[in-house]
């Protein structure tokens, strides 16, 4: 069987006193779309940064397409292609001046794989002399990929490529993740969208510099453990509290004009209405639904948080 | 090799599209030389000075004659007695009081040691020096003249910078000084901000992830400053040679290859700096103190190296802007060869090698 | 809702700012009404920083009539900037000073006397449970606490009207809700809240939202109104909808 494409075995990164990975395993298949999904400092960016040989592991191993990360770091910087946190683009060249810069350092030229990123580079073409500094948020980003794939990369490790950028921009953006997962490419990313992590092959979710679960999307959602519903009244900021402070409740949390409510067993609707109603709430209405991937992640984040 | 003309095109973008960038790198040295060249240093002539001679021989009036007929001096009254002096200083037209004492020729001759005292009016402490040192230079080129192995011992101690400088012109000194500053602020401090600079803006993780080596980076980022830099000594020589009439007495190819010398160290001091800096501020900082500060006040360029204290003499020996100026003024101005500043290119190559090796060993492969 | 916004505390009629020939906000008209949460929402580039920027007093508008908080933009920004308060994802709070000095130094900017700084600091420590901390460096703290902080420093001098410009941006969902209860529990004191976002489950808590596109407002109401209007089910697909009309 051929080796997956990204291994990571056993990583511990320390930073003094705090430890940003803790023993972390994971292994990303070739030509897939990888999410990995966790708050602020669960060592996402530590992990890319050790993937892209900018770190060192304290201790474990990582591999690229077969390369050490440590030993054969000239290779990995070969075959990978790395977009991190920060739009990393030169804000006083233009557009185009960027994407030849790109390409050659990579030893490659525009023309050379342009096919690759003609999709993407189409939609900022237009705008090829303008300064990159003057780019829009979601046209910056675009540019960052294009570069970031210039040199037809085997593996893409995208640190939160989307974050600050609007809801349309993001979804071209992932349609453009998957094709270029059709030309084999392998993409590892990171992303505070719940909504983008159902666009993933599989995702992880991290904390605290370990991983709490390795699963496809729609696994995870099977695999909620409670009752779900969807509760509205007409008073939605007493609500939240009430719901908290009710016998039978496991957690809520707001979801766009209703609140999400998950119940532990032995739940009874009525037993809700009556209660809610005691509580000065009208037009209550209740209805069971399925979970979606937020309301799951949320559920595993609170079980860490508890342990 | 593409890849690094690649990235060395990206750094004249860079350059090219800054203004200040620009401002800095071309008009700041042309301002600073004019500001050295014209304000800092004026030039004397036609200073009136008056004589107090107590011996009236003929070396008194021999020197007298010589000293009015330089050019500089204009006689303005014979002193009878030294009680007036202040008085004759207070009407603002004497700047400077020769005073021989009595027997001066006899005691010339006879001793081989005279004294004259020179007084100038101090108001005006830099004209005062200059004056003094004018003063000076024209009795020892009399003493130097006459022939004789004995010295006249002076009040005034001669000011060794104005010994192989027979025009006179203060601007020669500054040319040199001016070069060594600008050469260091241009080459060292523009190349550590410009590697802070990716570092800020995070695109120094996509450089490092990026096939490039080091050295590729490294270089790429200083060519374009040798570049500038070295437009810029040729700009101040012929600035210097235009405008203030400073001729280059030795050979040009001499005095470009040296430039070229310094500027490479300065250069990697550049780069040294950048190891230690993660932010253009603090970059800036380390250049404006660790480097500009000694350029000016420990090389020799304002102060004269003769004139402190001793702990600050020996710390001049480190600094290599020193050597510069020394190897520029000689070349310049006395028209030397090789064979007499081998002395200094070779501490100035060697400075350059440790700076260089050093900063190869501290420019991170990865980000810790 | 049973609160009802009557009075309007932000004005805007016929707003133009232009740099050059590049016109970033084209006739804006809208109000905000005192105690609401008002949802500024739009694509990367719409114009919507050009216009918090003129709301807060520190651009002038090309034309058109604008008053915050009872004040006119181009004559009074000094009595606007007084009675807002403003945080934005990418300037929060000074990362090398510690929670309590952060306090301490913003509550001073806005002149608080020294008594009520110390009783609010207390009460604000106390709200958060953070009392063990308030000695700790900002830079210390993960980015979910740092934006909550940041927040509560915001309305820390109870202004009128509180500008959160993508306050969530890269937080996890847990903290998003927790920033967002902040939120509610300010709007219910009094504090109008005007806030941008691009998550589009947020703009579904705001009791109105605007959906700028090409410097202009393309929709302005209730966000069950908006998915009326356009027979969708969520706010995403409300914006989808009208932003991918112009791309």
């Amino acid at each position: 069987m051929q080796k997956a494409s990204i291994i990571v075995k056993d990583v511990t990164k320390k930073y003094g006193n705090s430890t940003a990975l803790n023993g972390l395993s994971l292994e990303v298949e070739h030509a897939e779309i990888f999410g990995l999904i966790g708050p602020d400092g669960a060592g996402k960016t530590s992990l890319f940064r050790i993937l892209t040989s900018l770190l060192v592991p304290d201790s474990g191993m990582a591999s690229l397409e077969g390369f050490d990360v440590v030993k054969d770091y000239r290779e990995i910087r070969k075959i990978v292609g790395y977009m991190p946190g920060r739009f990393s683009l030169y804000f006083d060249l233009t557009v185009q001046e960027n994407l030849e810069f790109f390409a050659t350092i990579f030893g490659t030229s525009i023309q050379q794989n342009y096919d690759l990123i003609k999709d993407i580079y189409s939609q900022i073409e237009p705008f090829k002399n303008r300064k990159a500094g003057k780019l829009s948020g979601g046209m910056k980003q675009k540019l960052a990929l294009s570069c970031a794939m210039i040199h037809k990369p085997q593996v893409l490790i995208l640190d939160e490529p989307t974050t600050g950028v609007d809801a349309v921009s993001r979804k071209e953006f992932w349609e453009m993740l998957k094709a270029l997962k059709k030309e084999g490419i392998t993409i590892l990313v990171s992303t505070p969208y719940m909504d983008e992590a159902i666009l993933c092959d599989r995702v992880a979710l991290i904390q605290k510099g370990r991983i709490l679960s390795i699963e496809e999307p729609q696994k995870i959602i099977v695999q909620y453990a409670h009752d779900l519903y969807s509760i509205c009244t007409d008073n939605m900021f007493d609500l939240l509290e009430d719901l908290r402070n009710f016998s039978k409740s496991n957690s809520a949390f707001r979801f766009g004009d209703t609140i999400h409510l998950s119940v532990k067993s032995g739940f009874e609707k009525a037993e809700l209405v009556h209660y809610l109603e005691g509580k000065n709430h009208e037009q209550i209405e209740i209805g069971k639904i399925d979970p979606e991937i937020e309301d799951c992640f949320m559920e595993l984040m609170t079980d860490e948080n508890k342990i | 090799m593409k890849k690094f003309l690649g990235f060395v095109k990206k750094e004249f973008y860079h350059i090219m599209r800054d203004p200040r960038t620009l401002l800095v790198l071309f008009g700041i040295p042309v301002a600073q030389l004019l500001i050295f060249g014209y304000v800092v240093t004026n030039d004397i002539k036609d200073i009136k000075i008056a004589i107090f001679d107590q011996s009236k021989d003929d070396v008194t009036l021999n020197l007298s004659n010589k000293i009015i007929s330089s050019g500089y001096f204009i006689l303005n009254e014979n002193l009878n007695s030294i009680n007036n002096i202040e008085d004759i200083f207070r009407e603002g037209d004497v700047k400077e009081v020769i005073v021989f004492e009595p027997g001066f020729g006899q005691k010339l001759i006879k001793n081989g040691v005279a004294h004259i005292q020179l007084i100038a009016d101090a108001s005006d402490a830099n004209t005062a020096n200059l004056i003094v040192n004018y003063t000076n230079a024209i009795i020892q080129d009399y003493i130097r003249k006459e022939n004789r192995q004995q010295k006249i011992p002076l009040q005034i101690e001669p000011e060794v910078r104005m010994i192989f400088n027979e025009g006179l012109k203060s601007v020669y000194m500054f040319v040199p000084g001016t070069m060594a500053l600008i050469l260091m602020l241009v080459s060292a401090m523009m190349t550590s901000i410009s590697i802070a600079r990716e570092k800020e803006m995070g695109t120094m993780e996509v450089l490092l992830v990026s096939p490039l080596r080091p050295a590729q980076i490294v270089i790429g980022k200083v060519i374009p400053y040798v570049v500038l830099a070295f437009i810029n000594a040729i700009t101040i020589i012929l600035i210097g040679y235009f405008v203030f009439g400073m001729p280059v007495k030795g050979s040009l190819w001499l005095l470009l290859a040296e430039n070229l010398l310094f500027i490479s160290l300065a250069l990697s001091l550049g780069i040294l700096i950048s190891t230690l800096a993660n932010s253009q501020q603090v970059a800036m900082f380390i250049s404006m103190f660790a480097l500009m500060l000694p350029t000016l006040l420990l090389s020799g360029f304002i102060i004269p190296i003769e004139n402190m204290p001793l702990i600050l003499q020996w710390i001049t020996y480190i600094i290599p802007p020193k050597y510069f100026i020394i190897i520029i003024k000689n070349i310049m101005i006395k028209g030397t060869g090789f064979e007499f500043v081998w002395k200094e290119t070779l501490v100035l190559v060697g400075m350059m090698l440790m700076f260089i090796a050093l900063s190869v060993r501290k420019f991170k492969i990865r980000l810790e | 809702m049973k609160t009802k916004f009557n009075n309007s505390i932000i004005k805007v009629e016929d707003l133009v700012k232009k740099f050059g020939n590049f016109t970033a906000n084209d006739h804006l008209t809208f109000e905000v009404k005192e105690g609401e949460i008002f949802g500024f929402l739009g694509a990367n580039g719409a114009g919507k920083t050009t216009a918090i920027k003129i709301l807060c007093g520190l651009s002038v508008p090309t034309s058109g009539k604008v008053e915050v908080a009872g004040y006119d933009v181009y004559r009074q920004t000094n009595q606007i900037k007084r009675n807002i308060g403003y945080m934005s994802q990418k300037f929060s709070l000074y990362e090398n000073l510690t929670i309590k000095e952060n306090i301490r130094f913003f509550a001073g900017i806005y002149g608080m006397s020294r008594k009520d700084i110390r009783i609010r600091l207390e009460e604000l420590l106390d709200r958060l449970k953070i009392e063990n901390l308030k000695n700790e460096l900002i830079a210390s703290l993960p980015l979910g606490w740092k934006q909550k902080l940041a927040f509560s420093v915001a309305i820390f001098h109870k202004p009128k009207i509180v500008f959160l410009d993508e306050p969530t941006g890269g937080v996890d969902p847990i903290t998003r809700r927790q920033f967002w209860d902040m939120i509610y529990e300010a709007a219910n004191n009094g504090i109008t809240v005007f806030v941008t976002t691009h998550y589009m489950d947020e703009a579904e808590y705001c009791n109105r939202v605007s959906i700028m596109v090409d410097g202009r407002i393309e929709a302005l109401d209730r966000p069950q109104e908006l998915k009326k209007t356009y027979h969708v089910d969520s706010m995403n697909e409300v914006f989808l909808k009208l932003a991918r009309v112009k791309n």
